[in-house]
Formats: structure tokens, C-alpha cells, sequence
């Protein structure tokens, strides 16, 4: 074929790749649901997950939070102190941390300490072939491997999101009334009067909730659709936190759009 | 591991989770202050509100009394219907004044009731009849300036 001709196919071919694969993991995500009675009635395999994939993961959404706080708080203070306004410090760093940084940090880091080790694990498995061997047992691998997985992902993420902007908070605290020497009582009353916990808590509540299903979804597609090579586990595990991260993002600006919309 | 060990961690996990929901909710948010409960409506027509937003502040005497619950348009005599959600415990007599204010220089404008001597309280639903609009910074130099060129032409 000549070359233009070729590029155009080329083009097509890719775009009908991916809307395939986009298809195929619908499908994936209403067979996790259809399966999910098992993940649910042997809560211990769900349970063994979240130990996995959120307590394992305390470490890294603690510091981060605490440093993302701290750094809020040394930045926010350089700027509000230009207009004279530093006790607005508090309003700050937690409406940033509870609407955006919060949610939206903690996925990211979710997606790369944990989606990518769940792609790595249900890859590895279909590489050497157990989730073929369960298939012969007549256990099904979505219901055993990859729904308790999806759950344990989906469960933890919202606590992971809160856990960090807590840290946060107490990390702008740290450094604007402890450190600079920002009123306390300021800090914390004009923090309470200006977040709403429906208007501002609770959208990022659900925030977090939408990432932790759309990275989980991910994490459990890309290994249970990786190729069986070492190669192809390593290129699923980059592809969880590449597509995790853009679709963070993306989710988060159309979320943003229709939650926040100052009226 | 040791399932009892996995099931202690795992409860940690989580109830440090809900401790961090409930801090947000707290100590960061206005869960435990400023809800409103069983809250009642008035109704205050404006010529102008100026920067108002829902979700404002409705103030008596500097507290926060309720939130402005809708701000809408009155096609028939061109002015902006104010709707404000009053907490149930605070009642406000007839000849309530309803004005709209500003916090600080910049800051955000909030509703202020000052309350007047009838002894008929306003009910919910009611309308608030005496108000006062928003103050509007370019209409205020612009009389300003008035005032000052005619003294000139007046001196001459």
C-alpha cells in the first residue's frame, strides 16, 4: 500500500484497537459485578486485599499528605501574607486539599503503589498459567482473583483520599501556627466557617470513591488482559499507571466541572 | 500471615480511615457548627443585589442566623427575589430591615437583618418589606464626582 494510504489505515487500526479494548473492559467491569457474591461472602479474600492494597499503602499516602500540607502551608502563607490575610491560611489548605489535591493526589499514588502491583500479580498468574489452572478446577479466576482485588481497590481508595488530606491539614497547621505563628483560633474558625461538608467534603468523598473504581477497573484489566511474557506483564504494568494517571485527571476535571461551579 | 494479625490490620486501616472522614468532617468542615435545623422562609425583593451568592450569609446583629437559599428575577418589577433559609430558632419581628452588606473591603456580601419594635413576628413564607441594596462602588464615585463638580461650578 502507499504511504498516505498506509498512515490512514495505520490510524484506523489503532482507533479501532482501542475502542475495542474500551469495550472489552466494560464487558471485564459488568463480569467483576456479576461476580462479586464471592468476593463478598468470603470476606476474607476481600479483607486480604485491602491489607494489600490500602494498609500497605498507609506508609507512602501519610508522608506524601503530610508533605503536600506542609508545602501548601509555606507557599499559601508567602502568598496571602502579600495581601495581608494570612489567617485565611487554613481556608486554604483544606478547601484545596479536601476538593482537588486530596482525592486526586491519593489516586495517583494509589494507582502506582497498588494498581501496579495488582497488574503485576494477575499477570504473573496468567503468565504461569494459574488463573488457566483455576479455569480447569472449575473456579472461576474473576470471582476468585480479580473481584476481591477490584473490591479491596475500591474500598480503600476513599479511605486512602481522606487519610491524606487529614495529614495535610494537620501538615499546613503545622507549619502556619506552629512554625510562622499564624493565630490557632483564626486558622481553625475561618477553616470551619468556609468548607461545607456537602458542598466541599462530601464531592470529594465521591471523588475519591470514582477514582478508586476507575483505578481499580484498570489495574485488574490490564493484568488480566496482559500479554503472557515477561514483557507483556511489564507493558500492562506500565500501561495501569500511565492510563490510571490520564484518566485520574481527565475524571477529575469533568467531576470538578459539574461539582463546582460557583453560582 | 496470620489471618487474626491481617484482621487487626485491616480494622486499623479502616478506622483510621473513618477517624480521618470524621476529623475532615469536624475539626476541617461545619458539621458540628453551623447546620441549620428546621429551617423557615422569607422573602426579600432587592432593586439591587450586587455580588450576593447563594449559599450566603443571612446575619443578625453579626450572627449567622441562616443562608440564602435562592436568588432569582422578578420579571414584573424588575427586581431580584432573594429567598433565605432562617434557622427555626430565631424569629424576627415585621418591620425587619433587610440590607445588603459587605464583609471587610473585599470580602463577601452577606444579608443583614436589623430587626425593628413590632410585635408581630414574619412568618414562614413571608416577605421582608423594607430593604436595602447593595452598595454599588462605581454608582457611589460617580455621585461623588457629581457632588464635587457641581461645588466647583457652585464657588465660581
Amino acid at each position: 500500500m502507499p504511504g498516505p494510504l498506509e498512515l490512514v489505515r495505520r490510524l484506523g487500526s489503532s482507533v479501532v484497537d482501542r475502542v475495542w479494548r474500551l469495550g472489552f473492559a466494560t464487558r471485564f467491569f459488568f463480569a467483576i459485578l456479576l461476580h462479586s457474591g464471592t468476593a463478598l461472602r468470603r470476606l476474607s479474600l476481600t479483607l486480604r486485599e485491602i491489607y494489600f492494597s490500602g494498609v500497605l499503602s498507609l506508609l507512602i499516602i501519610i508522608v506524601s499528605g503530610l508533605f503536600v500540607g506542609l508545602v501548601l502551608g509555606l507557599q499559601g502563607y508567602e502568598t496571602l501574607q502579600r495581601f495581608g490575610s494570612t489567617e485565611a491560611l487554613g481556608v486554604l489548605v483544606s478547601l484545596s486539599l479536601v476538593r482537588e489535591l486530596g482525592p486526586v493526589v491519593a489516586g495517583l499514588l494509589f494507582a502506582s503503589r497498588a494498581g501496579s502491583s495488582i497488574t503485576a500479580e494477575i499477570g504473573l498468574m496468567k503468565t504461569t498459567e494459574q488463573l488457566k489452572a483455576m479455569d480447569m478446577m472449575a473456579v472461576n479466576p474473576i470471582a476468585r482473583v480479580v473481584a476481591p482485588r477490584f473490591w479491596g481497590g475500591v474500598i480503600s481508595m476513599p479511605l486512602l483520599a481522606a487519610m491524606f488530606s487529614a495529614m495535610g491539614v494537620f501538615g499546613g497547621w503545622l507549619i502556619g501556627v506552629v512554625f510562622i505563628g499564624v493565630d490557632d483560633g483564626a486558622f481553625w474558625s475561618q477553616m470551619q466557617s468556609s468548607v461545607d461538608f456537602r458542598y466541599d467534603i462530601m464531592n470529594g468523598v465521591i471523588k475519591s470513591v470514582v477514582f478508586g473504581f476507575a483505578v481499580s477497573l484498570i489495574a485488574v484489566f490490564e493484568g488480566y488482559d496482559s500479554a503472557p511474557t515477561a514483557e507483556g506483564v511489564s507493558r500492562a504494568i506500565t500501561r495501569t499507571v500511565v492510563t490510571s494517571a490520564m484518566t485520574i485527571l481527565a475524571l477529575d476535571f469533568i467531576l470538578t466541572s459539574f461539582m463546582f461551579r460557583g453560582n | 500471615m496470620n489471618r487474626t494479625v491481617l484482621d487487626l490490620w485491616v480494622g486499623f486501616f479502616v478506622a483510621l480511615g473513618l477517624a480521618a472522614v470524621l476529623f475532615l468532617a469536624l475539626k476541617v468542615g461545619n458539621l458540628s457548627s453551623a447546620h441549620l435545623s428546621d429551617t423557615y422562609v422569607l422573602q426579600a425583593r432587592f432593586d439591587n443585589i450586587g455580588g450576593l451568592k447563594v449559599r450566603g450569609p443571612v446575619r443578625s446583629a453579626g450572627v449567622l442566623v441562616g443562608r440564602i437559599a435562592d436568588i432569582g428575577f422578578d420579571p414584573e418589577s424588575y427586581q431580584a427575589v432573594v429567598t433565605m433559609n432562617i434557622d427555626g430558632r430565631y424569629r424576627f419581628p415585621r418591620d425587619t430591615f433587610a440590607s445588603i452588606y459587605t464583609a471587610g473591603l473585599l470580602g463577601e456580601q452577606y444579608i443583614g437583618l436589623d430587626v425593628g419594635g413590632d410585635d408581630k413576628m414574619l412568618q414562614a413564607g413571608d416577605m421582608v418589606r423594607m430593604t436595602q441594596s447593595a452598595v454599588v462602588l462605581e454608582k457611589l464615585l460617580g455621585q461623588f464626582l457629581f457632588n464635587k463638580a457641581a461645588e466647583g461650578q457652585e464657588s465660581k
